[in-house]
Parts: C-alpha cells; structure tokens; sequence
C-alpha cells in the first residue's frame, strides 16, 4: 500500500539521520571510552533538572490552558501567539533577557529593593527550572489548549444540559484531555532539557549544574575524546528513548469524537473569571517581561545593524522555510506512535555529535563548507519533528479514529481522503506545527561550526559572531531582528491555520 | 509554496555560485568563527595579503582544531590562524603540522618564544575587568580580590568549554599551587554564575549583572577605541597575569607550500602588526610599544607574566579544573 511505503521511506530516513551521525563518531572513536565519576554525577544532574523542569511546564500549563480555553477577551489570540515567543529565542538572548529580570541587578530584585525586600538569588537548580519553564511552558499551554479547543462543543453542551457540577466536568471532559496530552508534552519537553547546556550552566550558577551535553561539548571541542563524546551521545539517546517509551505508553485514551466544528461561546466560563484573569496575568508577566527586556536591549542596536546581517536575515528565512516544507512533508506519513518515538531520539542526539557525525558522513562525498546552508535546513527540519509530531498526531489519530468507517464505507481512495478530510481537519495543527518548525529553524544553531560558510552566514550565528567582537548593542539588535522575524513566521502560519476559526 | 520556490532558488544557486573557479592561486585557510565577521580581522587580512599575493586567500570559519583532526591528512587548509596555547599539545602531536621557517627575532612578547611550529600574532592576559563609575576601587591584587568582602560580584568562564576559563584556572594555579583549591574557596561566594564561553559574561557585564568579568588585559582598548568610553579597567595584580597568546601554522601536507610561507611572514610583517591591534583587539606580536595605536598605549598592563608550557599546563589541567569544581560544587 502507497501510504505505508511513504511512511517507511520516512522513518527510514529519521533513523538514518538520527543514528548515523551516532554511528559515524563511534567507528571514527575506535570504539566507546569508559564514563567517569564526574559523568555519573552529570547524568544525574541531567535528569533532575530535566524531570523538574518538564513536570512544573506541563502542571503550570493546565490551569493556563483551561483559563485561555474557555475566556474570551480582547487580544486574546495576539497573547496565545505571543506566549510562543519564548520558545523561539536563541539561548544566548533568552538568557539575557531573563537575567534582565530575574538577576541580581534585575528588575524584580530593584522592585523589592525598592520595598524593601531582601533580594533573590536566581542562580540554582530552580533557576534552571525557571529558564526552562519560560522556554517550553507556552508549548505545553499550546498543545493543551489545541486539544481543548478541538472538543466538540456538543460535548460542552450535553454537560451543560446535564448539569454537571465542577468535579463530574472535569473528570468527564478536563481528566480524558489531560491525560491524553500531558505525557506526550512532558516527555517533549523532559527531552529539550536533557540537551539543556548553556543555559543550565548560567542559570545554575556553576560547575553544580554541569549536564551531559556540557561533557560532550568538553569531551568534543577540548579533548577531541570522541570515544567519550559518543559513549555520553548514547546515554544522551537512551534517556530520550526511555522518556519516550514511557510517556507513550501512558498516555492513554481517545478524542471526544465528531462534532460539526462549530465554535459557539463557552457556558463554563461564568463564575471562573477573577481565577483565570489571574492565572492569565501571571503568566503574561513571566513570559512577556523577560521579551520586553530583549527588545528593549534590542532596539538601540536596530538602526546599526549593518548589511552582513541583513543578509545573514535572508538565509535564515530561506533556511526556515526549506525547514518547514521539509518538516511537514516528514511529519505527515509519520504521525503515528512509532514516528513520534522515533523522532524524540532524534532530539536527544546532541547536536555536537549529530553535527560531527554528519560531517563524518558527507566528507568523502560533498565538500562540507558548501553545504552548510543546505545540512542546516535539514537538521532545523529533523529537530523540529517532534514538536511537529506531537501536535499532529493526536489530531490526526483522533481523525482515523472519528472518520474511518466513513471512509471505508465510501471506499474513498488515499488522496481523496487526504484531500477533503485529512488536510482541511488538520488545517489548525497543520498551521501551529508549521509556525513553530519556521520559527524554531530560524533561531536554531544547530550544527553549524563544523559547516560554517564563511559567505552564507545564518542570522543567530551572526549575533554570535557580533558579541564575540565586542559588539554587544548591534549585537543585541540582531537579537531583536531575529525574535521579530520568527515571530512573524510564526504568526503567518500559525494564523493561516486558524483563518476560518474565530478562536 | 511559492516563497518555498523561491528559498530553495536562493539555496540552489547559492551552492553554485562558489563553484565558479578563480584563476589566481587559492590559499585556504581556517579561522574561528569570529574571525570572518565584518568586525573581526578577517576581512582586513583578506584585502592586506591580497594586495601583495596575487592569490585568492579564502577563509573557512568554524571550529579549527576539530575540523582539522577529524579531516587528517586530506584537509583542505593550507594555514589555520586563531589557535591557542591549550590545543598547541594535541595539534602537534597528530603530526598534521609543518615548521613556520620564520626568524622569531622580531617578536615582542614579554616572554621568550622559540616554538618552531606554532607562529604568534597576537597577544594578551587574562584580566578582570570593571568599570570604574560602579566599583571606585578594585582590589589591588589577587590576595585582595581573594579577600574582598562578598557582595563583589564576579561573572567568569567555564574552564570546560572556554579558553578564557581554561587560562583563568591556569592562572589560579600558577598564583596558588597547591593551595589553588582554597583560593577558589574563598572566590567561590563572590562568583555569581559561571558562562559557557566569553560572549555570555561579558554581555552579563556590560547589562550590570557583574562588578567583575573574566577577560582580557587588552579588553578596555576596545572601549577606548572604538567607543570613547574610559570607565572600563583591568584589575592588576602583582601576582602576575596569565599569558594568552593567538598562533598560526602551517598544515605539513599543504599543496600551497610557498603562499603558506608567505602568508606566515606576512603575519609578522609591519602591515599585519599594525591593523591587528584594532582588528582583533589584541597587543601585536612583533611591534613595539611606540607602534602600538593611542589607546593600547594607555593600557595598563602587568609586570610580572605567568605560563606554563604546554606539557606543564597538560600535566596541572586536569588538577586544575578539579580544584576549581570542587571549590564551585560546595
């Protein structure tokens, strides 16, 4: 059959990808070196923080979710596209920007200074679990209030004519999505920060938040130990598979079946309002102070940006929408448990051994230097499947799930049923996976110090550049330009996906 | 999917357009990413050696020494320029090096320089810098800033994934010997978190999240320079500073043997000496102090001068760091 061919081309190639580069650096090591004391300990740091920080997103994301799900204010959906923001800044900026808040000479400490407070020390484990919230809380929020929204509002209704108290609607509409959405998202997110490095070390204050990816980044760059660089890879790539493995396996349940798609108002919504007007505020605060302080660096630095980061600007946006075309067109055929399995190994690869290990792999054929522009797409669209998957998936199972036996009983044919169900009921997460895969590619690193093109530079990779010369402020105007330009891919997609709804 | 046609169009054709051969003779050579900034010296040395080759010098940026190792001896690099001395050990040891043949007699570092391969362009120290509005007065040694009371507030590199943080370690350890440990101790409350590499602290510094940034004696060149700006200092300390030192050579398998060497004798020529200074904001290798531009002469710069060698500094690293994460982790 047509479609399981396309499906296993696919997965073959994210195996490929993902466990080549693994592949090469071994047989270049010589086989795998012993961890040490210190690795162990690294690991295990690994795993603490990467647990906190995945398990505070997805709890802190469901009363945000429930509150954005069932109020309707004014700019309410530039708010839900702005709490993405986060999520697309390049690490060295998002660090700034919090630290601009949450630092010793932050506004938060200058705000309880002024009242007299004593001052907090942001720098810990739970400033590293605070980073990692501000990155990956609004994704959480997302991909709950995706699946709320796609609730048939019959279901919301029947509760309304049943008269269902608070308890029985949330075990009977609240509990169902929860469970079937959080052990994904968590394991999403547990994967992102177990490939956490700069930002653990800074926020962490030192050596005490040492993660496995700074050992492969030492182990790499320093000692060129590959032999170490690889064992830590696949302690790396185990962690992510067992994550994985285990979040699947919980998560459980089914859609609320058809409806008509309508979008009609909420009844829950009376008697909820002072609550969730708070929770929304919070969260507005936390993540969109640390983004005002980015653009406020930002903006000094704008009229200086100089004709190399325009153009550095240009490739990104190519490189993001190569990446995002070639992102959907993998997620597709792979939106099924095995694909999303697959593809979270694939993001626990560090990216110093993906981006060694690719170079390994070209080398002999293409000069690697000419590819750079082309492996960044590529890799940009790998690391983005996850996220791509995950909010696909349960939309498009449900859909199989909801439409199926229509289909079967029609016999419509493969690209008939692509064409006038899959495609215009999966317009909404189609849109959101491609706003965040754009967004993502242009803010993404990834491999390119072993395939930097002296001539073709990437814009984060220019902002790089610039603060290694000192110039801080063009710099930090680079930034800005950078988090407007995802933001604005992101928004583009993300909107077009949701055109036709008023949500 | 129009815009998609278009992007990949540009991708396309952009991966031609170097294909398009020159005529003059290609000298390749490697460089850390910064160098090939419109900011970094790149572009200047390009345009310098250029003028007298009649050859196309290409730069490719990235990570050096890496690149190199992992190419062996089918690397395309001629010459790469911008290693340092912690990596000196490994790339001389994979054998992939030739000797520079250069007369080292017209170097002007404050040390004795006789390595036969690894050639110096430029030069400085480890540093703690601050500015002078917010902290009037800076400890006056490293027993002093050892002693200073806790709320002075310092931001330094990761030994792990830094040079400067690797030097700063060295540069304890040299300070303290075996007392290093201690002295980290006692450094450790003052520290307010620790970066992956150089770009990170001093950006935390100039926001105002530090007093003090581990950087480089040569640091407030730049401010003076190029933004007029005269509150930013090094701390001196009698104890001395650790010498970092920028180093080029030559690749033994290069097929531009005679552009290699000229290109090495360029980089102790007048013309190079006299741009590096503000092109890498660094002390030139061979130039004396009075060619120095204006604001590098007004530097304050240290006496004394601490480094090891590198099989001294191979033998202590690993002790080294470890003393300095134990002190760290408490």
């Amino acid at each position: 059959m047509a479609p399981r061919v396309v499906a296993i081309i696919a997965g073959l190639a994210l195996a490929l990808l993902t466990l080549g580069p693994v592949a090469a650096v071994l047989a270049r090591a010589n086989g795998l070196a012993a961890l040490g004391a210190g690795d162990y300990q690294a690991i295990r740091f690994t795993l603490w923080q990467a647990f906190l920080s995945a398990g505070t997103s997805v709890l802190l994301a469901v009363p945000l979710a429930r509150a954005l799900a069932r109020q309707n204010f004014r700019g309410r959906g530039l708010l839900i596209s702005l709490l993405g923001a986060p999520f697309i800044l390049p690490v060295i900026v998002a660090i700034l920007g919090l630290l601009a808040v949450f630092g010793q000479s932050g506004i938060l400490n200058q705000l309880l200074g002024a009242i007299g407070l004593p001052k907090l020390d942001v720098y810990g484990l739970h400033g590293v679990v605070l980073a990692h919230v501000f990155f990956n809380l609004p994704l959480a929020t997302r991909m709950l209030l995706q699946a709320w929204l796609a609730i048939p509002d019959e279901r919301f209704r029947l509760a309304a004519s049943l008269g269902l108290g608070r308890w029985a609607y949330f075990i009977v509409l609240e509990w169902p999505l929860v469970v079937r959405i959080l052990p994904g998202a968590f394991a999403i997110i547990f994967v992102i920060c177990l490939t956490s490095f700069a930002v653990a070390l800074t926020l962490g204050g030192g050596p005490r938040a040492t993660t496995v990816e700074l050992a492969i980044y030492q182990a790499m760059r320093f000692d060129f130990d590959l032999g170490r660089a690889a064992a830590l890879g696949l302690v790396q790539l185990a962690l992510g598979l067992g994550a994985g493995v285990a979040a699947l396996r919980v998560s459980l349940g089914q859609g609320f079946g058809i409806g008509r798609g309508r979008v009609v108002p909420r009844w829950d919504s009376r008697g909820r309002k002072a609550l969730d007007t708070l929770v929304i505020l919070a969260a507005a605060a936390f993540l969109l102070v640390p983004l005002g302080m980015v653009i406020l660096r930002g903006l000094p630095g704008l009229p200086m940006l100089s004709g190399g980061t325009l153009q550095a600007a240009l490739h990104s946006i190519g490189v993001a929408l190569v990446s995002t075309a070639l992102c959907l067109l993998w997620a597709l055929p792979l939106a099924t448990r095995r694909g999303e399995l697959l593809s979270l190994c694939a993001i626990s690869v560090s990216s110093l051994v993906l981006g060694t290990g690719l170079f390994l792999m070209l080398r002999p054929f293409v000069n690697p230097f000419v590819m750079a522009l082309p492996v960044t797409a590529l890799v940009n669209a790998l690391m983005a499947l996850p996220f791509a998957l995950r909010i696909l998936r349960p939309e498009a199972e449900a859909l199989t799930q909801d439409f199926g036996r229509l289909r079967a009983t029609l016999r419509m044919t493969p690209l008939a049923w692509f064409r006038l169900v899959y495609l215009p009921r999966l317009r909404r997460p189609l849109g959101f996976a491609a706003g965040l895969t754009a967004a993502l590619a242009m803010g993404d690193l990834g491999v390119i110090a072993l395939f930097a093109d002296p001539d073709r530079t990437t814009l984060p990779l220019q902002v790089y550049r610039l603060m290694g010369s000192y110039q801080m402020k063009e710099a930090a105007g680079a930034a800005l330009l950078l988090l407007m330009l995802s933001f604005a891919l992101f928004w583009i997609f993300d909107r077009g996906g949701r055109a036709n709804a008023t949500s | 999917m129009k815009a998609f046609n278009l992007a990949a169009g540009t991708l396309v054709a952009g991966m031609f357009a170097t294909a398009s051969a020159a005529e003059a003779p290609v000298l390749t050579v490697y460089a850390p990413d910064y160098f090939v900034s419109e900011w970094g010296p790149g572009p200047k040395i390009e345009e310098l050696f250029e003028a007298r080759c009649e050859c196309d010098l290409q730069f490719k940026p990235g990570d050096l020494l890496p690149r190199v190792l992992l190419e062996g001896d089918r690397t395309e690099a001629d010459v790469v320029i911008g290693l340092n001395t912690d990596v000196t050990k490994k790339a001389r040891e994979s054998g992939l090096f030739g000797p520079h043949r250069q007369d080292l007699s017209t170097l002007t570092l404050p040390l004795d320089w006789t390595d036969d391969t690894f050639l110096p362009f430029n030069y400085g120290h480890t540093a703690f810098i601050y500015n002078t509005e917010k902290l009037a007065e800076a400890p006056a040694s490293f027993d002093a800033l050892l002693d200073a009371p806790d709320d002075l507030r310092l931001v330094i590199q990761d030994p792990r994934s830094s040079i400067s943080g690797l030097a700063l370690v060295l540069w304890v350890q040299s300070v303290y010997g075996d007392e290093a440990q201690a002295a980290w101790e006692k450094l450790a409350p003052k520290i307010v978190t620790v970066t992956r590499g150089w770009s990170e602290s001093y950006g935390l510094f100039t926001d105002g999240e530090a007093d003090m940034v581990l950087s480089y004696t040569t640091s407030p060149a730049y401010h003076i320079i190029a933004e007029e700006d005269l509150t930013k200092k090094a701390a001196i300390f009698p104890e001395g500073h650790y010498f970092m030192v920028e180093l080029a050579a030559k690749l033994a398998g290069t097929d531009q043997p005679e552009l290699a060497d000229e290109f090495l004798s360029f980089i102790l020529s007048t013309d190079f000496q006299s741009m590096i200074a503000t092109g890498n904001w660094s002390i030139p290798a061979a130039l004396d102090k009075s060619g120095w531009p204006e604001g590098f002469q007004q530097l304050d710069l240290p006496e004394k001068v601490l480094f090891y060698s590198e099989d001294e500094a191979a033998a202590l690293r690993d002790e080294a760091i470890e003393a300095w994460r134990r002190a760290l982790s408490q």
